[in-house]
């Protein structure tokens, strides 16, 4: 039961990474390429018509995570206490950001609120990124000092660095050199992802610089990825046990490298799906393959003191859980229905869309 | 460890207080929304699809802000309230993430329907997605009232020997004795608040000669409601949740009511007084004899217990709070009553419109649901205290043991300055929004 509820939460939060992603993405590529107001207000617009849609996943993916494996959650939210709250304050102003914008037709107005929407969304990629990398890299559980610890067992509290940024020895910060690499990749791949995005849904007259951008941010994304499995190498002695031991789990890495290939070839697609499915895909591999990698661990222990956090010691007991079952399968349905109903209502170039205020 | 507890605590109230500002209304606001659609779908004048269209839009932008300051709430309950997470996380989860899931997205998706689809759809399902938009919104407001419940009057769970709450019966966090009270007394409460918007949008336009018709039709559909809503908050729904603390927290109730000492011939109901922590008793009291337990029981001598029979550490640790907010939402409460029965008549007597004294109190009168909504909460959660689940986890045994509070202060400063910032930002949108006024539908 534990092993289902891992499953629809990583499903979860993975759907979300993909929807918002093309959100935090198209902030990105907005603060850095947009020049024309047409098209700062089309590439806006196409995340601003979805984004509270999208963050409906993030909700759900929390609110399960609580019921689910409620020691895991209050040991990683008071632990990560300030970052997360920093992530907060980063989606209200990407919110703000896009509600705002089109309320005054105003240059001052509108590009405050771009700017708002554009940062935000860079430190959020770079954020969730650092997020990803804190996780599969632990942390110091129990507070341990001189082998003892401060706090129980699964408690901790991380700073946000350590004096040498060093990821290796039992004392981490929330940034350090191997974090800020994955937290790259991130910013890197939903770049990509939002510029499939916009390609996807405007036609933006950057529209063909983006592919151009797509393809050389492809090849530093290969760049990176080999690089980030080095320095993991480096803090875990043994990334690929699990891959070893489980052959059938390689195909998430292959979901992953698939996408990677496919975007080399982001100039020669035809129409504009693939590529999109592309950088999907680069983000459904590069999740789970780092959840796989770590399994059945949600959060390593960087000391010996204190055992790992997995999905066993952290769940809530079998009642709850069975029974949360049949509301969560409806609730998951509903969301994929809803999923599918607006992408097909929505779907097609978003240009003449009103905003409806 | 009371620094942390205290910042803890303030951060909460403080992030609480400012999200139930939109809810608030968008619970009653979707209700009347649907109330003018379907006058439209029956009668087919365009005005009244123009009023709920008006109308949705302020709700959009009251969602969104409900939104954006509602994830901060969900997210603290892990990072400020971890402890109290990791005990009771099973059971409250359920509620929560039933929250997230259903009612957040209902709201979310047919709203977007309602906005952009009126073309598309027809009417008929465009009243449909107003409708479901309605059900969204209230049945969020249900399973966040059921998490509440079962802080209140805790059910269907049973205690391991590591202190973790586990759920037994899923069905009873739903038959709660709390909930179902607790629920019709805040949607009506959220009704109240809507309709006194509606009403004040009304004068509004009144006053300002402009808008003549919307401005007509808005007050008299807000008067109507409003003086309904008014007296259901009061009777039965505000009468039942007193009868219900008092016979599940008497110790809150006493407080709450100003007993400090327990009369043996009845209790008496208290107006006007300030609690002396010092001498254990009201100053300045205005009062009636025996009415509190006539109130409460049914009977005049019936003995209510006063704050005397408790234990200190069972006490609300904040009793003058806790009075007060009681006291200003029952206040406020009954000049609601007041204004709306007068409004309501001279409506009846066709005077209402020109009668610009009673249009100035009118558009002034919208702060004053939301602090009454917002002190009933106050009555709720001071009156919980010094728990979190009444009766078994403490308050102080429910926060995050590794958060300082010196991470916790520069947090809360920095919602507070944020926060500032959205309610300028709100109050121009709506403001805006208002003064432009809802718009004839031109083909």
């Amino acid at each position: 039961m534990e092993l289902f509820w891992y499953c629809i939460i990583a499903i979860v939060l993975a759907i979300f990474f993909i929807l918002d992603g093309y959100d935090f993405g198209t902030g990105i590529i907005h603060l850095f390429y947009a020049k024309t107001e047409q098209d700062k207000e089309v590439i806006a617009k196409s995340a601003g018509l979805f984004w509270d849609s999208n963050e409906v996943w993030l909700v759900a993916a929390g609110g399960m995570l609580f019921m689910a494996f409620p020691t895991y959650y209050a040991s990683v939210f008071s632990g990560f206490y300030l970052p997360l709250i920093i992530v907060l304050w980063l989606i209200i102003f990407r919110a703000i950001g896009l509600e705002l914008r089109s309320h005054f037709k105003a240059s001052m107005w509108t590009s405050i609120w771009d700017k708002s929407f554009g940062i935000s969304s860079l430190l959020l990629a770079l954020f969730f990124g650092v997020a990803l990398g804190n996780v599969v890299r632990g942390v110091n559980l129990g507070g341990v000092e001189n082998n003892t610890s401060l706090y129980e067992a699964h408690y901790f509290f991380l700073p946000l660095w350590n004096s040498s940024f060093s990821p290796t020895g039992t004392h981490p910060g929330v940034l350090d050199w191997f974090t800020i690499v994955i937290g790259l990749i991130s910013v890197v791949t939903l770049a990509i992802h939002g510029a499939n995005w916009i390609i996807l849904k405007t036609n933006s007259s950057i529209n063909k610089k983006l592919k151009n951008t797509v393809f050389k941010a492809n090849i530093t994304l290969l760049g990176l990825t080999i690089f980030s499995l080095f320095v993991w190498h480096n803090i875990n002695p043994q990334p690929f046990s699990n891959f070893q031991e489980n052959p059938w789990l390689i195909i998430f890495p292959l979901i992953y490298m698939s996408g990677i290939t496919g975007l080399f070839f982001v100039k020669k697609y035809q129409n504009e799906m693939p590529a999109f499915l592309c950088s999907t895909a680069v983000i459904l591999g590069g999740i789970t393959s780092s959840l796989a990698s770590m399994f059945p661990k949600i959060l390593p222990s960087t000391n010996s003191t204190n055992e790992s956090l997995t999905i066993y010691n952290t769940a809530a007991e079998e009642y709850g859980l069975s029974v949360a079952l049949t509301w969560g399968i409806i609730g998951f349905i509903l969301l994929f229905i809803y999923l599918i109903v607006q992408k097909r209502l929505m779907g097609g170039k978003i240009d003449h869309m009103n905003y409806g205020h | 460890m009371e620094d942390m507890l205290f910042y803890d605590r303030v951060q909460f109230a403080f992030t609480i207080t400012f999200h139930y500002i939109f809810p608030q209304l968008t619970m009653g606001l979707s209700l009347m929304i649907v109330y003018f659609k379907w006058r439209y779908l029956r009668s087919k004048i365009e005005k009244y699809n123009d009023a709920a269209k008006f109308f949705m839009k302020i709700f959009a932008i009251n969602f969104t802000m409900g939104v954006i300051t509602g994830i901060p709430m969900e997210f603290q309950f892990g990072t400020n309230w971890a402890k109290f997470s990791e005990l009771t996380g099973s059971i409250i989860g359920q509620t929560l993430a039933m929250e997230g899931m259903f009612s957040f997205f209902l709201e979310s998706s047919f709203l977007a329907l309602f906005i952009f689809g009126e073309k598309l759809m027809g009417q008929r399902l465009h009243f449909l997605t107003g409708f479901l938009v309605f059900v969204g919104s209230w049945a969020s407001g249900y399973l966040i009232l059921a998490t509440n419940a079962w802080m209140q009057h805790p059910v269907g769970y049973e205690i391991l020997e590591n202190g973790k709450f586990v759920l037994t019966n899923f069905s009873s966090l739903f038959s709660n004795p709390w909930l179902l009270p607790a629920f019709l007394h805040n949607q009506i409460a959220s009704l109240v608040t809507s309709s006194f918007l509606v009403a004040s949008i009304g004068a509004f336009y009144l006053l300002r000669n402009k808008n003549q018709s919307y401005g007509k039709l808005f007050l008299k559909t807000g008067v109507i409601f409003g003086f309904f809503s008014s007296v259901l908050l009061a009777f039965p729904t505000g009468d039942w949740n007193a009868k219900n603390v008092a016979k599940y927290q008497p110790a809150a109730f006493a407080a709450m009511e100003g007993i400090f000492h327990t009369e043996e011939a009845g209790a008496e109901i208290v107006f006007v007084g300030q609690p002396n922590m010092v001498e254990k008793k009201l100053d300045n009291k205005i009062s009636l004899p025996n009415v509190l337990s006539f109130l409460t029981h049914q009977k005049w001598d019936k003995q209510i217990p006063g704050m005397d029979q408790f234990d200190e550490s069972e006490l609300p640790d904040n009793i003058p709070a806790l009075y007060y907010s009681y006291h200003i939402m029952v206040g406020l409460g009954t000049i609601f009553i007041a204004i709306m029965g007068f409004s309501l008549f001279f409506l009846w007597r066709k005077k209402l419109f020109t009668m610009k004294p009673l249009l100035w109190i009118l558009l002034f009168l919208v702060p004053f649901p939301y602090i009454a909504n917002l002190t009933g909460w106050y009555v709720a959660e001071l009156g919980r205290q010094p728990y979190l689940v009444y009766g078994l986890l403490r308050t102080s045994d429910g926060i995050s043991p590794t958060v300082s509070s010196g991470n916790t202060l520069f947090t809360l400063l920095g919602f507070i300055a944020l926060y500032m910032l959205l309610g300028l930002l709100f109050l121009l949108l709506v403001g805006k929004t208002i003064y432009k006024g809802p718009k004839p539908q031109t083909h």
